[in-house]
């Protein structure tokens, strides 16, 4: 099946896959701090309360969700040229899967926050605090444990998803692959090296959730 | 400007409904087959037995670990040199079912392995086969769990059906980008093409919503 399966090749291009890999990791690191900003900004305009805020919040998440992520690459990529905005690639990309993935992480740390029990709350408030205080000293703080969790497997996906990046030309992991294929013919090579790379990050990250997870579950018997 | 491109989009509109049916074909096959081949799977992989648990592990952390635009493109492109040549339409139902039962198999044996030990024995002790004990006793229980993040998991699959459009199966997003090229104002276009899949995705959005509220009653 891969009797003739070239390791010379893969060495010879093997700078190529490093640098993608380099850069698949750099913009999944720049695209995961921007990302959790802007989910912070929305989840927070989402539950403030305030129709004004609340509706594009909304609208917002709910558009994100609800169309593919390829969808909203191309938008950005052939439309902001139309509106007279020219951006190197690789920012159109890193805005796509910032926006992206910003609304799902609104969404688990709305759901983190509803998790912290209704009588929390009220003992916060009898006990005289405000809105501020009763986020920062009793929500927040049960809250941020059990998103960790799932803001990995975030993480995870956001990864994967800085493959398709490579579709708008972006040199990143998956674009070596399809250079390498263009150049040599070569695509089982190519592509299985490119899902090589992918599946370590995918068990760092992994191995990553899975300690959060036990920790998790640890606190909560102690 | 606007207006006249408007107007042509307006024109090209039957061309987008083709799209639109194309990616409703792979993504209707592609979840009943996914669906099938999860949940056999998920049953097997909550057995106990060593060999199907960690055979498919391996197999769900492969799909789950690398993007699906790089199984795409393994599929399409490495498949020939295995003797197996497939047309873009086939080879994007195979790629899709591969990742797709992955997924679902997953949230079977979640569901599956959160049914209590006592269940298990309480239906052994009633004299129920292996099968029976899943088809009577433990599935309708596990159902519960796993049906809301299985709608979930539906909407994901529809928005990844996108990625299909890279080895030219002419769906909803192939359209847009062929008419794009035609038609250079990328907002109008792509906004018409994402509010094609909103259409479908946003009810199974709701209906994955209003499962969760119902099964955690």
């Amino acid at each position: 099946m891969l009797a003739n399966f070239n390791f010379m090749v893969i060495f010879e291009y093997l700078p190529l896959f490093l640098s993608g890999l380099k850069s698949t990791f750099l913009i999944s690191l720049v695209t995961l701090v921007l990302a959790l900003i802007t989910g912070i900004i929305a989840c927070s305009m989402r539950i403030s309360g305030i129709k004004t805020l609340q509706y594009p919040a909304i609208a917002y998440i709910e558009i994100m969700r609800s169309t593919p992520l390829l969808i909203q690459i191309y938008f950005l990529y052939f439309g902001l040229p139309s509106l007279g905005i020219v951006v190197p690639e690789i920012q159109t990309g890193i805005i796509a899967l910032m926006l992206n993935s910003g609304a799902y992480i609104a969404e688990i740390l709305r759901a983190g926050i509803k998790s912290v029990d209704q009588g929390q709350i009220e003992a916060g408030l009898s006990s005289g605090l405000n809105y501020v205080q009763r986020m920062r000293f009793i929500i927040l703080p049960q809250a941020l444990g059990v998103t960790v969790p799932p803001l990995l497997g975030q993480a995870i996906v956001m990864v994967k998803d800085t493959a398709l990046l490579s579709l708008i030309s972006v040199a990143e992991l998956t674009r070596s692959g399809q250079t390498m294929t263009s150049e040599r013919f070569m695509p089982a090579e190519a592509f299985l090296t490119v899902a090589f790379f992918y599946m370590c990050i995918y068990f760092c990250l992994k191995y990553l959730a899975d300690w959060s997870q036990r920790k998790l579950i640890f606190r909560e018997v102690y | 400007m606007m207006t006249f491109y408007f107007g042509r989009l307006v024109e090209m509109f039957p061309f987008f409904l083709s799209g639109l049916w194309m990616t409703t074909k792979v993504a209707f096959i592609s979840l009943i087959v996914c669906t099938l081949i999860g949940f056999v799977l998920g049953m097997l992989r909550a057995n106990d037995t060593f060999f199907f648990k960690h055979l498919i592990g391996v197999y769900v952390a492969l799909a789950r670990g690398t993007p699906f635009v790089v199984q795409i493109f393994i599929v399409f492109f490495i498949f020939p040199e295995w003797g197996l040549q497939l047309e873009p339409f086939p080879a994007a139902l195979l790629a899709m079912a591969i990742m797709g039962s992955a997924f679902i198999c997953e949230i079977v044996a979640g569901g599956i392995a959160s049914i209590p030990k006592g269940q298990w024995e309480a239906a052994a002790s009633s004299g129920l086969t292996k099968v029976q004990q899943l088809r009577f006793v433990i599935i309708p229980q596990a159902l519960k769990v796993i049906l809301p993040p299985l709608v979930g998991q539906y909407v994901l699959l529809i928005k990844d059906t996108s990625v299909v459009s890279v080895i030219g199966v002419m769906d909803l997003t192939r359209v847009g980008w062929v008419t794009v090229m035609r038609i250079p104002e990328g907002l109008m276009v792509f906004a018409l093409v994402g509010l094609l899949y909103f259409a479908i995705s946003y009810p199974l959005i709701l209906l994955s919503n209003y499962l969760e509220r119902k099964m955690a009653r």
